[in-house]
């Protein structure tokens, strides 16, 4: 996995966010209207995606788009 | 895992009742059209059909299904011996609404009848206990009514719990046959995540003061009473997609099968983005999910049956082989296999 191709993934959620928005340092706050609805297509997306079920607080925990990338790697690599 | 097998018990039919009034998350004007598109495309729900203020209860939507679904199946009244009602939003809070419903459907006094009180795993749950009761022998034929009109609480200034339920009733008919495919059920319960899905007041922990109806802003576009329904949306998320992908997998592997060994898997309709998550993690090809999503929302215990009924209805001659699976409010989860033969599903009634 690698952290463009997560962006792709990411960006292909969301209809509403301009190509090219996402980038690894983008705060995750800082999408348009990102509120508890977005957060469950994320979490559904990386459980789909990479097998890691994120729990909410541990989605609260991160703010860039890198460190939710760093996350997952993580939590993919050392499944508790 | 509660995890057992049941013989010598088929389904012969399953009938729906609705309401007629229908509501459409298009118009929901408490949140804004941004929201209401994101809404309606992760949990799936656009309509809803509810009691309203017509005053019709799952009970009464129940006895319509089970009266069209006794005509549809030719059973004679005098025929059953067993009806069980699962519901969490009964007439009364007591005498039980299974006992009341023996009467108003003209069933003899020798029948049994009891309730059982579970939401979403009600359906599997409920065929558990009628199944193995009936596979017991003495019994002929029996009732499995389940529904719920859970829309009838929560309040329209809660978001996260409004645009989501519709009201249904179901009934199923099942009798005792010895040709019956076998049945495999694995049952399971984690009481440790009962605040995820709660109605705080109203019961004997904590009974009704003035307060109970006070309305309070939780936060932007959630406001609820406490006797209101509250609902934990990433609790749940995360259970189900978690527990219910363990379940069925452990599933498969006790009873050596797979996505190929079914015709058709039916989840409970709880929310689009979770239900389609774990269809996709248990690897089964989208025409073998319905949902009723789309036109009923989330109508706990009733939601497999209904399914069923609403979206496979000309799909049942012959022999299917089914795995259904409900979980949620408990937590509570279970999942079934089995095989019906010429399933009779009448049209929904409408009420």
């Amino acid at each position: 996995m690698d952290i463009n191709t997560f962006i792709q993934q990411l960006q292909g959620e969301f209809e509403d966010i301009p190509a090219g928005f996402l980038k690894p340092e983008t705060k995750i706050s800082d999408i348009e209207g990102w509120g508890s609805m977005h957060a469950l297509i994320v979490i559904a997306l990386i459980d789909t995606e990479y097998g890691v079920t994120l729990k909410g607080d541990e989605l609260r925990k991160v703010s860039s788009v890198q460190e939710l990338y760093d996350m997952v790697v993580n939590l993919k690599n050392n499944p508790e | 895992m509660a995890s057992f097998s049941i013989n010598n018990v088929s389904i012969k039919g399953i009938a729906g009742a609705v309401p007629k009034e229908e509501l459409s998350n298009w118009d929901y004007t408490h949140i804004t059209e941004q929201e209401r598109k994101l809404l309606i495309k992760t949990t799936g729900v656009e309509k809803r059909r509810m009691v309203g203020k017509s005053g019709i209860t799952t009970t009464d939507l129940c006895k319509a299904a089970a009266e069209k679904l006794l005509e549809a199946t030719n059973t004679s009244k005098d025929d059953i011996q067993i009806l069980i009602f699962v519901s969490q939003t009964p007439d009364y809070f007591l005498p039980a609404s299974s006992i009341t419903l023996q009467n108003r459907l003209g069933l003899p006094k020798t029948c049994m009848a009891f309730d059982i009180n579970l939401g979403c795993s009600g359906y599997v749950y409920g065929l558990s206990a009628i199944s193995s009761l009936i596979s017991v022998g003495k019994f002929k034929k029996a009732l499995l009514l389940c529904g719920d009109i859970s829309s009838a609480g929560p309040p329209e200034e809660d978001k996260s719990v409004f645009p989501l339920f519709g009201d249904g009733g179901t009934a199923t008919l099942l009798e005792y046959d010895e040709t019956a495919a076998t049945m495999h059920f694995s049952n399971q319960s984690d009481g440790s995540g009962y605040e995820a899905i709660i109605v705080r007041e109203g019961g004997m922990r904590k009974p009704f003061t003035v307060d109970s109806f006070t309305m309070v802003e939780k936060e932007k576009g959630i406001s609820r009473a406490s006797r209101n329904l509250e609902l934990n949306g990433m609790a749940v998320f995360n259970f189900s997609v978690t527990e219910v992908p363990k379940n069925i997998a452990e599933f498969f592997s006790t009873t050596n099968t797979g996505p190929d060994s079914y015709d058709y898997f039916v989840m409970h309709q709880a929310n689009l983005l979770m239900n389609e998550t774990i269809r996709k993690k248990m690897k089964f090809p989208p025409e073998k999910v319905p949902y009723t999503l789309p036109k009923f929302g989330n109508t706990s215990s009733a939601s497999i049956p209904l399914t069923i009924v609403s979206e496979l209805h000309d799909k049942v001659a012959g022999e299917v082989s089914w795995l259904l699976s409900g979980f949620g409010v408990g937590l509570s989860w279970a999942t079934v296999s089995l095989k019906t033969k010429d399933l009779i599903c009448p049209e929904i009634v409408e009420l």
